[in-house]
């Protein structure tokens, strides 16, 4: 270790943990490539990349844990990773910013293009609606299609105040366990925290459960899949996006629950804590969006 | 290169030895230096990658006719050529100047995130393989060119594609990496006293590079994968017959597009006001509104993008906001220029090599900026639009522009990164040799596109021969010119070339020359005092 006397900022030491995790990068995107070609060990080596890449992951916070309760960290460090989380949250809050400008987009320009609308500034030409699919008419959500040989639309759409409603509810409650645990945190209790976080990760493990019943409705009942058209593919591709952080955040939530019971934290050093609550809020808060434009208006 | 006289620490930092040692030191490294090392010479590896392909464009344009290369390898060529030069040589460069520089211009032992900076790197290497092991598959590279429109990208692309695909979310992750760390060093990591506008104006520049990196490299990335999806797993993004739209990926592409391109200068404007001021004793002429200079473009520049759309069948009210909202653009870039000139104007100048390429920056980078306020007027741009016109622009802004800053900061920093100084007239060669013939490439492709030469075609018309025999002499030139930057930089590094001592310039100032030249490993073990 080469700790430094002089600086009380944590240097750490060389580290093998990045160039692992890079290679596990470029196995995984390379055989996810070959597997989407048909090639037959693209899957495999994807699922090396990925395993060697959560192998890193649990080397390499596993280090910075060990780091962190041997008190290497002074309150500047804190500092440093408090910074790299709020704007590691933000460059997540415009991935998902290029995901709502797409639907955003289809719904002001695009559809209204296609169904010939001249009196919107938002769109252009009506060309293509008089000279390729004169039939077509604008609304959304779109059940019929341009063309409806290439891209079969849905029968039904999402309806929001069935399950979608009672995702929304658990997800604001978890929003509440999280805090009612991080003032468990701040005034050491335990046992507040255990269950705080518990309540948590078993709400976001029925969100999870919840969407899972909604998907398999969606393509069993109304034939609503990736493939059915735009409303199709900017249901799935966002809600697919936020359950897929509701996971990562739901494990998130579960090692600070292991952490928690390990006496990890104290009252005046739980960054970790502190940084898993608020991607759930931030997560938590993409749902409200999805939940306005994508199910309900 | 970085074994040092070292007065600040007790102890001589050991690097390991022999062959895996070595190894060992640059794969695992958690030091700023040696990743800002790392990062510059991968930049100068693809610079050299990127320039050969520019060098087969070129040599296919000498005249008419489909000559040396298939037009297919052609569309590789420039499609490559634009993506490494833009993500394997400007962006790693910059982000090497920053990782060698901000910990030692704001008083701070390292980067924020040492280990993290290190996977911002690593990635890179990785993500190149990836991009450049679609030349080896059967089947065609990226043939689309470097902005990889819809459809020609999905429906039409190769398999390769899917590479570039990956290739380009690994780019992504590892500027959001740097970007955080960049942002964490300058807010957290500044000696007490170095207050925001206290800081040099490279520093200023980086910081808001690295806000725009974050506001847009996730919107890449979401590009790519509706690309993905759109490829393999049937979604619509861009595809009308199931009510997408192509230009929509026209949208989200510039949206990450333009802010980019400021991206790949707004550093160098950092490095520019450094030399400007360093070479003529003077202090940069209002800083401040330098630095809300550089705010206001990098907010602008969230709200130019479809100026890159003009002819793709967009709304009138769109053109006309978007034409407007670029030309405000030449208003805080006005200001820069002209605060760079009243920084020379009365000063005592040399004209070292950095100084050289500065006042060449100067001059050409606003010719670059000049075409672009052409290209900015909806009618005009109906006639420019996909022309060499275009290219010359572009190439205007960049070379001389980014690039140009790029050199200007090697030769500016390289005496204090290795404590030898470079060889001043092998360094004059090569500014002058690529000044000359960077007009002679780029200038003559104004009245190409003006007359109406498309873009990313091998072939043309009679009548643009002679301007294009120009060009390739040009080019060529060029590329080969920076043999001489190459050698030069190896010969300094290696030791050659006069000792330098802690100031290396008489007229510079800031925290990186109180430190000996080359620095201790790690910069500022004790923070030291900032007056004034």
């Amino acid at each position: 270790m080469s700790h430094d006397t002089k600086s009380s900022y944590y240097l750490p030491a060389p580290s093998h943990w990045p160039i692992l995790g890079s290679a596990a990068l470029f196995c995984t995107m390379f055989g996810a490539a070959h597997w989407l070609h048909g090639n037959s060990y693209g899957p495999y080596l994807f699922a090396l990349g990925i395993a060697v890449l959560l192998f890193m992951v649990f080397g390499w916070f596993g280090a910075v844990i060990k780091e962190s309760l041997a008190g290497f960290y002074d309150k500047q460090v804190d500092h440093s990773y408090r910074w790299g989380m709020v704007w590691f949250i933000f460059s997540e809050v415009m991935f998902f910013g290029a995901f709502f400008g797409a639907l955003f987009y289809a719904r002001i320009s695009a559809i209204p293009e296609l169904g010939g609308d001249t009196t919107s500034i938002f769109t252009a030409s009506t060309l293509t609606h008089y000279l390729i699919w004169p039939n077509f008419t604008a609304h959304w959500p779109v059940l019929h299609n341009p063309d409806m040989a290439v891209f079969a639309g849905p029968k039904q759409v999402m309806e929001a105040w069935g399950l979608p409603a009672i995702n929304t509810l658990i997800l604001l409650t978890s929003g509440a366990t999280i805090t009612w645990a991080h003032w468990g945190v701040v005034k050491d209790k335990r046992k507040h925290v255990l269950w705080g976080l518990l309540f948590t990760v078993l709400l976001g493990i029925s969100f999870l459960i919840c969407q899972a019943h909604e998907y398999i409705t969606a393509y069993e009942q109304y034939q609503l899949r990736l493939d059915s058209g735009i409303y199709g593919t900017t249901f799935f591709m966002l809600t697919g996006f936020h359950g897929l952080h509701v996971t990562l955040g739901t494990i998130m939530l579960i090692v600070i629950l292991i952490r928690a019971y390990l006496n990890h934290f104290n009252p005046k050093h739980h960054f970790a804590f502190e940084a898993v609550s608020w991607y759930w809020h931030f997560v938590d808060v993409v749902w409200l969006f999805l939940f306005v434009f994508v199910y309900w208006l | 290169m970085s074994t040092a006289v070292n007065d600040v620490h007790e102890h001589e930092h050991e690097h390991p030895e022999g062959f895996w040692g070595v190894l060992g030191r640059w794969l695992f490294t958690t030091n700023h230096k040696d990743i800002g090392t790392l990062y510059l010479w991968l930049s100068f590896i693809m610079f050299f990658v990127g320039g050969a392909m520019a060098l087969v464009i070129r040599a296919e344009l000498f005249q008419p006719g489909a000559r040396i290369v298939s037009p297919e390898f052609f569309n590789q060529m420039t499609t490559l050529h634009g993506l490494i030069m833009v993500f394997g040589v400007v962006m790693p460069a910059m982000v090497g100047l920053a990782n060698w520089q901000i910990p030692m211009m704001i008083g701070a032992p390292d980067m924020a995130l040492p280990r993290l900076n290190n996977w911002s790197f690593w990635i890179l290497p990785f993500a190149f393989s990836l991009l450049m092991s679609t030349f080896f598959m059967s089947g065609p590279a990226p043939d689309f060119g470097w902005t990889f429109y819809a459809p020609l990208s999905t429906t039409y692309g190769p398999k390769s594609t899917d590479f570039m695909i990956f290739s380009i979310h690994l780019m992504g992750l590892s500027s959001i990496m740097g970007a955080i760390n960049v942002i964490a060093t300058i807010f957290n990591m500044r000696a007490p006293g170095m207050t925001l506008m206290k800081m040099p104006i490279f520093v200023w520049s980086w910081l808001v590079t690295a806000f725009l990196l974050l506001g847009v490299m996730p919107v890449l990335a979401g590009a790519v994968t509706m690309m993905l999806a759109d490829r393999h797993f049937g979604t619509s993004f861009f595809n009308a017959a199931g009510g997408g739209d192509p230009i929509l990926f026209q949208h989200v592409f510039w949206f990450f597009g333009h802010p980019e391109v400021y991206i790949l200068i707004m550093p160098a404007f950092g490095v520019i006001s450094e030399v400007v001021s360093t070479f003529s004793r003077k202090k940069i002429f209002g800083y401040r509104f330098m630095i809300y200079a550089i705010v206001a473009i990098a907010l602008l520049s969230f709200i130019v993008w479809a100026h890159h759309m003009f002819t793709a069948g967009i709304p009138l009210v769109t053109e006309l906001f978007f034409m407007y909202a670029t030309m405000l653009v030449a208003v805080p870039t006005g200001v820069k220029v002209f605060n760079w000139v009243a920084t020379i104007f009365k000063g005592s100048i040399s004209f070292e090599a950095p100084m050289l390429f500065a006042i060449a920056f100067l001059f050409l980078f606003t010719m670059g900026g000049f075409s672009g306020l052409m290209l900015s007027i909806v009618p005009a741009d109906y006639q420019y639009q996909d022309t060499y016109f275009v290219v010359a622009h572009f190439h205007y802004v960049l070379i001389p522009g980014s690039i140009f800053a790029i050199m200007a900061a090697i030769y500016y920093w390289l005496p204090k990164w290795t404590g030898h100084m470079y060889n001043e007239t092998m360094a004059k060669w090569h500014f002058w040799l690529t000044v000359i013939s960077i007009n002679i490439t780029f200038f003559p492709m104004h009245f190409l596109g003006l007359a109406g030469m498309p873009r990313r075609i091998p072939d043309y018309a009679l009548q643009f021969t002679d301007f294009n025999r120009i060009a390739t002499i040009g080019a060529f030139i060029f590329g080969f010119s920076q043999l001489l930057f190459l050698i030069n930089v190896v010969r300094t590094v290696r030791g050659h070339g006069p000792r330098v001592g802690a100031k290396v310039w008489e007229g510079a100032h800031g925290l990186e020359w109180t430190l000996p030249s080359p620095p201790p490993y790690h910069s500022f073990t004790v923070p030291p005092e900032i007056k004034n």
